[in-house]
Parts: C-alpha cells; sequence; structure tokens
C-alpha cells in the first residue's frame, strides 16, 4: 500500500514535470523571435549570428531538460 | 491497452541486446549498441575518404557533401571558439560526424540510435567536459579560476556569482549528454507511436502515415540540429578553457 502511493507520486511528479516544456518553450521561442526581429531589420547582419542563435536556444532548452531529468528520476531512480 | 487492439511499446526500439542471441550483457558482448556505432564510424569514415578520392576542381557530389561539411565545422571553429582553437579542429570535427552519423543512421527503420542512450553521450560530454576542464588547467594555471570570478562585477556580488558560475560549469556535461540523448529518444518515441496509430486505425490508416512522413523529415532536420548543437556546445566550453577571463 505503502508503495503503491509512493509510486502514484512519482507518476504525478513525472507528470508534472512535463510543465517544465512549456518553460523551454517560452524560453527557446524568445531568443528566436527576436533574433528573427533582428534579422529582419538588418538582414546583412544575420549570417554572422546564427552561431549565437544555437547557442542562446542551446542554453535555454538546457532548462528544459532538467525537467526532462527530474521525470526520468522519478520514473527509474525513486 | 492490448484489449483495444493498440498495442503500441514505443520504448522497445532502445533496448540493448547481444548481437548473437542470449540476454546477458558483458561490458565485452557485441551488442547493437556496438554493430550501429561501427557503422556510424565507418559511414564517417567512408564520407570524408571517399569524398576526398577524387579532389577533382569541380566537385562531385560526395565531395562537395565532404567538402562543405569540412569548411563548416572549421569555420564554426574559427568564429565560436577563436583562431587558436583550430589546433583542436580535428577532435571537433570527430565529434561532429560521430554524432550526426549515429543520429541520421538511427532514422533507417529497424535500426538502433546508439545517440538515445545517456550512457553513449554521457561519456561523449564528459570526455570533452574533463579534457576542457583539464586544458584550462595546464594552458593557465590557476588563472583559469578567473573563469569564476568576474571582475566587471561589483565587488558584494563576487562570491553570489562566483558560486552560480561553478554550479552552472559543473550542470554543463548534464545538459550537455541529456539534450542529445533527449530529442533522439522522444524523436523516435513519437514516431513509433504515430506508427502505432496507423495499425490501430484500420481504413483511415493513411492519416498517421501522413503524420509519421511528415514527423520524419522533422526528425532529419533535429538529427543535424542536435549534431550542430552538440559540436558548437563543445567550442563555446572550449573558448572558456582558452580565454578564460570574461
Amino acid at each position: 500500500m505503502e508503495g503503491d502511493l509512493v509510486q502514484m507520486g512519482a507518476y504525478i511528479g513525472a507528470g508534472l514535470a512535463c510543465l517544465g516544456m512549456g518553460g523551454a518553450g517560452i524560453g527557446v521561442g524568445h531568443v528566436a523571435g527576436n533574433y528573427l526581429a533582428g534579422a529582419l531589420r538588418n538582414p546583412s547582419a544575420a549570417p554572422g549570428q546564427t552561431a549565437f542563435l544555437f547557442i542562446g536556444i542551446a542554453f535555454a532548452e538546457a532548462l528544459g531538460i532538467f525537467s526532462f531529468l527530474v521525470a526520468l528520476l522519478l520514473m527509474f531512480a525513486v | 491497452m492490448a484489449e483495444n487492439g493498440i498495442d503500441i511499446r514505443p520504448m522497445d526500439q532502445f533496448v540493448v541486446k547481444p548481437l548473437f542471441g542470449g540476454d546477458v550483457v558483458n561490458w565485452y558482448t557485441p551488442t547493437n549498441v556496438t554493430l550501429w556505432m561501427a557503422l556510424a564510424v565507418l559511414a564517417a569514415t567512408a564520407l570524408m575518404v571517399y569524398g576526398s578520392r577524387g579532389r577533382a576542381v569541380i566537385p562531385s557530389r560526395a565531395q562537395s557533401v565532404a567538402e562543405m561539411t569540412y569548411s563548416f565545422i572549421y569555420k564554426m571553429v574559427q568564429d565560436v571558439a577563436g583562431r587558436d582553437a583550430v589546433r583542436f579542429f580535428p577532435y571537433i570535427m570527430t565529434v561532429f560526424l560521430f554524432v550526426m552519423m549515429a543520429n541520421l543512421l538511427g532514422l533507417i527503420p529497424f535500426a538502433f540510435t546508439t545517440t538515445s542512450h545517456i550512457a553513449v553521450t554521457a561519456v561523449l560530454a564528459l570526455t570533452v567536459f574533463i579534457s576542457v576542464t583539464a586544458l584550462g588547467f595546464i594552458l593557465h594555471g590557476t588563472k583559469f579560476l578567473k573563469l569564476f570570478w568576474v571582475d566587471s562585477a561589483p565587488l558584494p556580488l563576487r562570491p553570489v556569482l562566483a558560486l552560480i558560475e561553478l554550479i552552472s560549469y559543473f550542470v554543463r556535461p548534464v545538459s550537455h549528454s541529456i539534450r542529445l540523448a533527449g530529442a533522439m529518444m522522444a524523436g523516435h518515441a513519437v514516431a513509433k507511436v504515430f506508427a502505432g496509430f496507423a495499425a490501430a486505425l484500420g481504413a483511415a490508416f493513411f492519416l498517421p502515415i501522413l503524420a509519421v512522413t511528415a514527423l520524419y523529415a522533422l526528425e532529419l532536420l533535429v538529427a543535424v540540429i542536435q549534431a550542430y548543437v552538440f559540436t558548437i556546445l563543445t567550442c563555446v566550453y572550449l573558448k572558456d578553457a582558452l580565454h578564460p577571463a570574461h
């Protein structure tokens, strides 16, 4: 009984960790949207900044990855 | 779920199995991971060797793919990590080609995606992390620790920033490895789930198949972009080791 309760809590927590995706989505969208806004204002400067676009996206995405990590830990390590 | 006629097991494709029967996996057992890693190395080697064998002035298709990949990564190392990072270009090129080939080979139906396992990507990320940290200390000695001590910040803030920088430094290999493994695993599992719908829907089977086709195109893009992101982060970390001062 107690084990079931822990299991249930772990599954609920793993599901709730999916909300982290929303945060990562906002972050990635913000980076990409601002890049596009800047690129449309000054198209000639855009190609030189694509590396920073991807670095920014990767850093924004990292926080979403941590929620995935929490979900993984809840599913397999608790 | 089997009683509804839908029996989808999207995670079955990630099971590590010995190649030659049995189900005991020791560290020396050749498994499907071994096979597909070897194929990824073979594909990367084949692209570069086959591509550069002609050395034609007007390149063939294979030669232009090889040349474009080479100059793309070379330029990225120069731009992101600096001109003096070019001596580490062979390693970065190897990492990029291996990750890209492993990702792309995993998209072949019934293939095994080695990069979907955190064990594989963690080794790649830890290699980068440890060698970059060692490199920083070898090149700069204790001055490498200035990476954590932000001189441009006001003095009372510096210990706080140092703590944050320290945590974010040690979290790097975690995010570096799980990003790649997570993206690969999620993409393949989604494709498998949609393919399972096709079997369950009967007459309307073409709808999920259209969805899988679109997903597959997206996955091709993701496979290359994740390899690119993995490599560009390697370059960013390398830049921190070469020029630790902010």
